[in-house]
């Protein structure tokens, strides 16, 4: 069994426009030790799936529907005391920018004991030795004495390992990692993935990363999820997913990646805008932008369908599997020829 | 630290200057004859003159206020009133507690009725109780502070006999020739002041305080205070309060500033011996040291409280913590 499992998770917000469904159908598990990614654009509801998973949602505007169960417990719907257990003890999470995930008045020693304190039964001094010992574990340097600074005294990057200290100071089962490197400078990037897959290691944690950064996702992803519109349009191992995508979201992703040895010319981009989730699009959530749209797309969603290739391969898309293959051998073509050149 | 000081204290210089010469123009501009007011109604031409010389009125302006500046320099001293030749810092010194006591002990009402009711109806958000506040609110925004005094005055003290409907009493016994004396009485004697005082800031404080815990709510790092488990009551306390006070401290420290310059509004209906008080009377008479003399005591308290907000806002938050 998974050590987490989520299944058919439903989200929708109450707005003054109307209702937002801002997360259809997404299910998925997890297991010990492995890494998922999460994919997709600003809006496409990765955020807001975990958000939901954590209960972080203020449930005066949220509704939620489907199951999440950590270790067979069920956690939708658990009540308010028992959430706040799981929360921070079995499952840590983390944020898109350090520089204002930490409270500015207290020390960051303060607030890893807090984490502390809020889990286990033990003396404020053992508390702080947990602390500088957690802080010594991501790397800042001089731990014993950093412990008693202000987050302001940190630069972005050692903010982000604060972070991800206090995510991992009760040691949890999952870290859910929400664009923990969006923020950062590249070469800042490259040390916190670094120092995540090391922790993992050492914790034999399961880990979330929600990115919009393919790159970051072939850095440290085992599979991979690729949300649109708030539904799950292809899920795969991450090899099987960069060796034969299924369908035409994910080749614009692809395709949009920038390349360092590529012969200069435009990015391939995804046209038109990610669809509003007030009003989405009939059918299909990517008919608008699709390049390959027929008219069944525009009338009925494909379903979640099992790919030939790879294992446990799945994907949204009405194109026939001879179609997609044919597309994607062209496609990687153009791809392979700009790296060659 | 000293730096910070030495800028505090040419700034505050510069303010002290910039006050009294607009305190001068004013005086210079409008078409006052405190000679003519001094001398009393009887009084000759002749007589009338011979004040003008005695009380420097017959030299330009702009050596009265050397003067003035002179005196104040040399012998530390405001000067003396015009009408009745009282010196002006002992008439100050005698009206400041009066006004201190209304504005410190209104301050304490008003922010024990404030931070509650802001803090409330910031976590219910459109609720019955938000709503019900958010009118009362602007109500008490609304309400002009003689309007709330009188109505006070007359309802408690006049129809109920609860309190009484104006006057002051000393909080520390032995005044000379004094009605009434000590904690007790002062205490009853400022009740209506200070709830007058209360609904007028209150209002303000409670906007204030609501607006500044609800964009606080949501901070990023209140999220994080969440995922990390913490209980509601923690992350309020511990999280939310603290920073969403820091803008409280700023404005709180320039009312109390302003409003020790002269409660004007509530000290006259409530005929309570204070520095606004004493200002008005001043107006009405022309007074130039007493007026002058109020403006730089005024200017002197907005100082000292501003001050007093930086050292607190430093203790309050590391950020600006000067090291």
């Amino acid at each position: 069994m998974a050590a987490f499992e989520v299944l058919d998770l439903n989200t929708s917000f109450r707005t003054d426009d109307g209702i937002v469904q801002a997360v259809s159908g997404v299910s998925f598990e997890l297991d010990k030790g492995r890494t998922l990614g999460v994919v997709g654009e600003s809006g496409s509801g990765k955020s807001v799936t975990f958000l939901t998973v954590m209960g972080l949602l203020d449930p005066r505007q949220a509704t939620v529907r489907g199951s999440v169960l950590l270790d067979g417990e069920e956690m939708l719907g658990a009540s308010q005391g028992r959430m706040r257990q799981i929360r921070g003890r079995k499952i840590g999470m983390i944020f898109q920018d350090p520089m204002t995930s930490l409270n500015p008045v207290k020390t960051i020693g303060w607030q890893l004991q807090e984490a502390v304190l809020i889990h286990q039964d033990v003396t404020k001094k053992d508390a702080r030795r947990q602390a500088i010992e957690i802080l010594r574990e991501v790397e800042i340097p001089r731990a014993d004495q950093r412990v008693d600074d202000y987050p302001h005294q940190f630069s972005g990057g050692m903010r982000q390992r604060v972070m991800i200290a206090m995510a991992l100071v009760n040691n949890p089962e999952i870290l859910i990692a929400d664009e923990p490197t969006t923020a950062l400078d590249v070469t800042t990037q490259a040390q916190i993935l670094r120092l995540m897959k090391k922790l993992q290691d050492e914790h034999e944690m399961a880990i979330v990363m929600i990115t919009h950064d393919l790159g970051v996702v072939a850095e440290i992803a085992d599979d991979v999820i690729v949300m649109y519109a708030g539904r799950v349009v292809e899920q795969a191992r991450v090899n099987d997913l960069f060796d034969k995508p299924e369908m035409p979201y994910t080749w614009g992703l692809l395709g949009s990646l920038p390349r360092l040895n590529s012969t200069g010319s435009r990015l391939e981009q995804i046209p038109g805008q990610p669809p509003s989730l007030l009003n989405p699009p009939s059918g299909c959530a990517f008919h608008p932008r699709c390049p390959y749209v027929m008219d069944v797309c525009r009338r009925e969603l494909p379903a979640l369908e099992l790919s030939p290739v790879g294992e446990g391969h799945r994907f949204r898309c009405h194109l026939d599997d001879e179609a997609r293959s044919r597309i994607w051998t062209q496609k990687r073509a153009t791809l392979v020829t700009e790296d060659a050149a | 630290m000293t730096q910070f000081l030495i800028r505090r204290i040419f700034w505050a210089i510069f303010l002290f200057f910039v006050a009294t010469i607009i305190t001068y123009l004013i005086f210079w501009v409008i078409p006052a004859d405190p000679a003519q007011l001094a001398a009393g109604k009887s009084a000759t031409p002749a007589d009338i003159a011979r004040v003008r010389h005695f009380l420097h009125l017959d030299e330009p302006i702009w050596r009265q206020y050397l003067r003035f500046v002179w005196q104040l320099v040399r012998h530390g001293s405001l000067g003396q009133s015009f009408v009745n030749r009282q010196p002006v810092d002992t008439i100050i010194g005698k009206d400041a507690p009066v006004t201190a006591s209304l504005v410190f002990g209104g301050a304490v009402l008003w922010l024990s009725l404030s931070i509650p009711i802001g803090i409330l109806s910031a976590l219910r958000p459109r609720s019955i109780m938000d709503r019900v506040t958010m009118t009362l609110v602007l109500i008490g925004i609304s309400a002009h502070p003689v309007w709330i005094g009188l109505i006070f005055s007359y309802v408690f003290g006049y129809k109920l006999h609860l309190t009484p409907i104006a006057g002051y009493c000393n909080f520390f016994p032995g005044t000379v020739g004094a009605q009434c004396e000590g904690p007790v009485n002062w205490a009853y004697h400022l009740i209506l002041p200070w709830c007058t005082f209360m609904i007028l800031f209150a209002a303000l404080y409670v906007r204030l305080i609501r607006a500044n815990v609800m964009e606080t709510m949501t901070e990023d790092y209140v999220r994080t205070a969440r995922a990390k488990g913490a209980s509601q009551r923690r992350v309020m306390v511990q999280h939310v309060l603290r920073n969403s006070m820091l803008p409280v401290v700023t404005i709180l420290g320039m009312d109390l500033g302003l409003a020790l310059g002269g409660a004007i509004f509530t000290e006259g209906i409530f005929n309570l011996p204070g520095l606004g008080h004493e200002v008005v009377n001043a107006y009405g008479q022309d007074d130039l040291p007493m007026i002058t003399g109020i403006v730089v005591f005024s200017t002197c308290c907005v100082i000292v409280f501003n001050f007093i907000v930086d050292v607190t806002y430093g203790f309050l938050d590391p950020r600006i913590r000067p090291s």
